[in-house]
């Protein structure tokens, strides 16, 4: 109870984006970067994910939420193939980024995963210095011609990170020397060293203190003028801080999907009212 | 929190309540018995630990200091110094043993009977005239000269010297005659027997005569046997550790390499040898003693040890990472070669080293394909007749001759003191690979 309202004041205090705009969040108007048409996951015998219908917009935060093992972070993972890694997952359905299908002989998950990129829930980070955990991706995928191209590519993620001013003058210094939200600020400045056109967020949060926290979530709310967000979160004043909109997935399935503020203050399904309330979950 | 002050308050003053007791339960005389006891039982189990490293010590240091004690001695060796005339007509006919008797007549005047002039004669290494040949040969102009020179002194007079025979035993017995030892003692009285560092052991190859022997030729056939072996085994064996690790998916092919590869790592080392001994020598016909064949035994021996420790290398590198690079989009094989390689090298280097060192110290295979040879040269080549260092010291082991006993066990040290430079240039790429990261 008190969390929901804690949530709708946050709401109303919180200047949305789009009310400044005039436009409504889920609007029809906005394109559709990615589209999931019937997405089923079996991991071996067991079924993940039961037919996920979910459209993601271009420019707009998308936060995934419900309990634990309810397949959020697997519909993530198929967003970009990771789950090609794991042994035994078996993907049925159709996922297309602008219209094509990412599981289509046309598309390869290489390049898939340079356009559409991935924070995890611990910040990862190579043990290298800092500047060639944010350079390893345009040097690979060759998206910088010499040295003062990439020395800028560097600098302007970590400024888009929020980093730069942090790690300046220790450029050559390890990676993993840094305090975790810095980390996981480098982790997010290494996906968008390559440019993504999509980030996906698989609680990127959930190991850091609430100033990190902080950060990351401002963050985010800059990174949405420029990139699509997909966000899978356990937190739903973070949810309802960062996201347009919201979806919410139950026991496979994913149960509705709306504008944030809809979800929160006036959801259709009685499983989200029970969730959002604090009731499950 | 004013569940805890009851608590508190119940245990100050006992309570007679039987319903209070499972609260209590902690503080009670049975909870302060088995407390005692498991720290007992803690002490018992740390006293049983150092006890047993306090016991693997000691036998370490039993058996180190037993192989010192009876090698270190093997280190020095017996020399006779003498005036020799080179006379030009022996040098032209190459005469070098009468030259080197001749010289040491002189220094006893007294001898002229045959007999006593072949227990001089014994006093000299056979191998003494080759040494003064080698001398003239280096510089020709010493011809006509006379000069004072030390040459080797046979094995027996050596270990004399040593102190391995004992004088009060009768001459029968001693195994060394009374002439022999009055001879020597007179050079000793002299000063013109003495004992010098023994470069022989470290750069001869084997020899019939112990004072001649070295196991130079065995290092060299050591170290030939080891390239081939690295040279095929680890490229190899981390290969098929990634490529296992990273790459195959789980099916039963898979499973049943695994355990056929641990199997292997099991397989006594004997067979690898009858392996290569049908395959190598005997379809291949491959030469007999080489190096090369050796090599590739043992490559065979330590590829499954290698594979093993490169696999659990691999899987110590935490999947976060291979998640990271394959989400900014690097292929697999990019995942692998930037990242999982480089984290994962400590602990291949780790098993490679140990692989090699077991490599080093094997005998049983190089049997069965002829490495267990007696071979004088000191091999050039990877085709040329060969032994290796174990297997030196397993024929020295088998010789009568006291000297040879000493030369064993100098030859256990040597071979200990290549382990540990194996071990400590394994430390240091360790230390290096780790610092990079």
């Amino acid at each position: 109870m008190s969390i929901t309202s804690g949530i709708q004041n946050q709401l109303k205090l919180r200047p949305r984006a789009d009310d400044r705009t005039g436009q409504r969040s889920g609007a029809a108007g906005l394109p559709n970067k990615m589209t999931a048409r019937g997405v089923k996951v079996f991991y071996g015998a067991k079924q993940a994910l039961r037919g996920i219908d979910l459209d993601i917009q271009e420019n707009r935060v998308l936060a995934l939420i419900g309990p634990s093992g309810c397949g959020k972070s697997t519909f993530l993972r198929c967003l970009n193939r990771m789950n090609d890694t794991i042994e035994g997952c078996r993907v049925e359905g159709q996922i297309a980024l602008d219209g094509e299908d990412v599981y289509g002989k046309a598309v390869d998950a290489v390049q898939l995963r340079a356009r559409v990129g991935m924070v995890f829930q611990k910040p990862n980070p190579f043990p290298k210095s800092i500047y060639d955990n944010v350079a390893y991706g345009p040097r690979i995928h060759g998206l910088a011609s010499g040295r003062d191209e990439l020395d800028e590519v560097v600098q302007t993620s970590l400024k888009r990170a929020g980093l730069w001013a942090e790690v300046k003058d220790r450029l050559r210094e390890p990676g993993t020397s840094l305090s975790g939200g810095q980390q996981q600020r480098l982790c997010i400045a290494r996906a968008i060293a390559v440019s993504p056109e999509v980030i996906l967020m698989d609680e990127p949060c959930s190991a850091l203190d609430p100033i990190a926290t902080a950060h990351i979530e401002e963050l985010i709310d800059e990174l949405r003028a420029n990139y699509t967000i997909v966000i899978v979160t356990h937190n739903m004043q973070q949810a309802a801080r960062v996201s347009q909109r919201t979806a919410f997935f139950h026991l496979g399935e994913m149960v509705e999907c709306d504008d944030t503020e809809e979800i929160f203050t006036n959801p259709r399904d009685e499983r989200t009212q029970g969730y959002i309330t604090g009731r499950y979950g | 929190m004013t569940d805890l002050v009851e608590q508190d308050a119940a245990a100050v003053t006992p309570s007679p309540a039987p319903s209070t007791a499972p609260k209590s339960r902690l503080r009670s005389e049975a909870f302060a018995r088995r407390l005692r006891a498991r720290h007992a039982a803690e002490r018992r189990f740390r006293l049983a630990g150092a006890a047993a490293v306090a016991l693997a010590a000691l036998i370490l240091v039993l058996l180190l200091g037993s192989i010192v004690a009876k090698g270190a001695s093997a280190f020095l060796e017996a020399r006779i110094r003498l005036e020799v005339t080179l006379d030009p007509a022996e040098v032209a006919d190459r005469n070098y043993t009468a030259l080197l008797r001749r010289a040491l007549y002189a220094q006893f005047p007294q001898v002229t009977d045959r007999a006593g002039k072949r227990v001089l004669n014994d006093l000299l290494s056979s191998g003494a005239p080759y040494e003064l040949e080698a001398m003239v040969a280096k510089n020709p102009a010493l011809a006509g000269t006379t000069q004072t020179i030390w040459v080797r002194a046979d094995d027996q007079i050596d270990q004399l010297v040593k102190g391995a025979y004992r004088r009060d035993l009768p001459e029968s017995e001693r195994g060394l005659g009374d002439a022999k030892i009055a001879a020597a003692d007179a050079l000793l009285a002299s000063g013109a027997l003495a004992q010098g560092f023994n470069t022989t052991l470290f750069t001869a190859g084997d020899s019939r005569e112990p004072e001649q022997a070295g196991i130079g030729g065995a290092i060299a056939g050591s170290l030939l046997t080891l390239l081939v072996t690295m040279a095929l085994s680890v490229p190899t064996g981390i290969a098929a550790a990634v490529y296992l690790e990273e790459f195959a998916a789980r099916n039963r092919w898979t499973d049943l390499i695994e355990v056929n590869i641990n199997n292997l790592a099991a397989v006594p080392s004997i067979i690898f040898g009858l392996l290569g001994l049908a395959v190598f020598l005997g379809f291949f016909g491959m030469p007999r003693s080489a190096p090369l064949v050796g090599g590739l035994v043992m490559a065979l021996m330590t590829l499954p040890v290698i594979i093993i420790a490169s696999r659990v290398a691999l899987k110590a590198v935490p999947p976060s990472i291979r998640e990271a690079a394959l989400g900014i989009g690097a292929s697999p094989l990019q995942t692998v070669l930037h990242h999982v390689l480089p984290l994962a090298m400590p602990g291949i280097l780790t098993g490679t080293i140990i692989g090699m060192a077991r490599a080093l110290g094997e005998t049983a295979p190089l049997l069965m394909i002829g490495m267990v040879a007696f071979i004088v040269d000191i091999p050039h080549g990877l085709t040329d007749s060969a032994t290796v260092l174990p297997v030196q010291i397993y024929m020295w082991a088998d010789s009568p001759e006291r000297a040879f006993t000493e030369r064993t066990s100098a030859a256990i040290l040597i071979l200990l003191g290549v382990l540990i430079l194996l071990n400590g240039v394994a430390v240091i790429l360790r230390k290096i690979f780790e610092r990079r990261w």
